[in-house]
């Protein structure tokens, strides 16, 4: 209990429980270096014999201090620093940073920009789901699984590498555009290869959808309820996966607009309904995908911003995770006063801390791979004192 | 397990996912980026628009000695430099960046 009461006094720990003083409970922690983490993130976990009875976080191994550098840059080039914060969805980063740009500096983006920036962010999105279910079969030891989702995606990477010029961080987004186009044979060659994808996807359907072993290890674990996802804030597919239709893209923003298609939502809010959600996500992203290639105008790519950033904006972008927030404020220089960040991971340890108690120990990897939890784009640094100042 | 031996023999008999790579090579796409990059300093300018749009400042111009100073090392390969340089002097040679002992090439613009 000496250990709980120190904890409480450090910031940055974020639920903590009282008035369980009864028992003796152990309190053994998980990470932040561990082979199902991707990313260094420390929960401390009460159990009672292989119950989990109450969890902690505790992030901040990997703070860049990303914010800080957008000050100190020209505007335009922190959109390549701002494709940085995070590897997989780094298309959505930069373009939240561009679409908030956009308003302080009057830019209007061309039709078919809108349309390329749509397809773009949804082949991330395809990247990071296919990459996410794979992770969540190695964590529950289906390794066969894991490498048939990864052999799949390298289609998506190997179009990521031809249309945008890099397997990972393709750099096509600009203030005012984008920079390159996608058309002629390549765009032929684009949507042939997600019928592939599509075709493939069907192959494994059958795994996630009846599988014993899968079923077993995912129904019934990390319980979300409806309420409590909307209480703690949950964001994209774990809101989802509970019930709420809770998705951005509804406001309509590039190119979305013109697109037809509802959020997906399952109602169970278990580990099983979330990966159900970002499943029937990666046939949603082809459709997409597709239906942006038919109805694309044509026209210019880009438009170049004629003044500096005055003002404050804020954007808002349905991320693989969930909701991404940028606020970034000018003061008519070509640097900015300031950039602010909020990933989804941030608004989802909250309901990840809710789902875990009343779980085993062997269950942890999946509940805490579940909110698909990317470490790196979460540090930034809230100091919140004692008495409540930040 | 008969249910599972059409799928056994399809993959005994079909080919790997994954390439032989010391023994085959995998080229990359034209429209790749992350090749090398190569001052052509008969035709620069030492206009200092690279330096000026590079994100990670890895191009530092000197007008007055008329060198460019370039670290390959802090370089993100975006192209920025080369899509954007006036007078076509940049280029991205079809190679990978060698090793080096030093870290940053300095190219000189020739007297004529």
């Amino acid at each position: 209990m000496k250990l709980l009461e120190r904890l409480k006094d450090v910031g940055g720990v974020i639920g903590m429980s009282e008035g369980k003083t009864t028992r003796k409970y152990t309190i053994f922690p998980f990470g932040p270096q561990h082979p199902v983490l991707p990313e260094p993130i420390q929960l401390r976990f009460m159990v009672d014999e292989e119950k989990i009875v109450d969890a902690s976080v505790n992030v901040g191994y990997v703070h860049r201090g990303i914010e800080r550098a957008c000050e100190l840059n020209d505007y335009q080039r922190n959109v390549y620093l701002c494709e940085r914060v995070c590897g997989i969805c780094n298309f959505m980063h930069a373009l939240c940073y561009c679409m908030a740009l956009e308003k302080l500096v009057d830019v209007e983006v061309p039709e078919r920009a809108q349309y390329l920036r749509v397809i773009w962010a949804e082949l991330n999105r395809l990247e990071s789901h296919l990459l996410w279910l794979g992770l969540l079969a190695d964590a529950m030891g289906f390794e066969s699984l894991f490498m048939q989702f990864w052999r799949d995606r390298e289609i998506v990477m190997d179009l990521q590498e031809r249309t945008g010029g890099n397997r990972v961080i393709i750099s096509t987004c600009v203030v005012g555009g984008v920079r390159r186009d996608i058309s002629g044979q390549l765009a032929e060659h684009f949507k042939e290869s997600m019928l592939e994808l599509k075709r493939r996807m069907d192959k494994l359907a059958p795994v996630i959808l009846k599988d014993s072993a899968f079923k077993k290890r995912t129904v019934g674990k990390g319980f979300l309820s409806y309420d409590d996802a909307l209480k703690l804030g949950a964001v994209g597919p774990t809101a989802r996966g509970s019930g709420v239709a809770k998705d951005i893209r509804l406001e309509g923003y590039q190119a979305y607009k013109h697109l037809k298609f509802e959020p997906v939502v399952e109602k169970d809010g278990d580990v099983y309904a979330r990966t159900l959600v970002r499943f029937y996500e990666v046939y949603q992203a082809i459709d997409l995908i597709l239906e942006a290639f038919k109805i694309m105008p044509e026209g210019k790519i880009a438009v170049k911003p004629e003044k500096w950033p005055e003002g404050e904006a804020v954007a808002r972008v349905e991320q693989p995770r969930g909701e991404l927030f940028y606020y970034v404020k000018g003061n008519g220089t070509n640097r900015l006063e300031r950039v602010k960040i909020r990933t989804p991971t941030l608004a989802n340890i909250p309901s990840l801390l809710a789902m875990l108690p009343g779980y085993e120990v062997a269950d942890i990897p999946v509940i805490v791979l579940s909110i698909d939890p990317c470490i790196a784009c979460t540090e930034r640094i809230i100091n919140i004192r004692k008495d409540g100042r930040r | 397990m008969v249910r599972m031996l059409p799928n056994i023999l399809k993959n005994l008999f079909s080919k790997p996912a994954t390439v032989k790579h010391p023994f085959i090579k995998r080229e990359p796409f034209p429209e790749h980026r992350g090749r090398i990059i190569v001052f052509d300093m008969e035709k620069c300018d030492l206009c200092q628009d690279c330096e000026r749009l590079c994100p990670p400042a890895a191009i530092k111009v000197d007008p007055e000695a008329k060198t460019i100073t370039y670290d390959p090392y802090k370089c993100i390969y975006c192209h920025v430099c080369v899509e954007n340089c006036l007078q076509r002097a940049i280029k991205a040679e079809p190679a990978y960046q060698p090793p080096a002992y030093q870290k940053q090439l300095v190219y000189h613009k020739p007297e004529k």
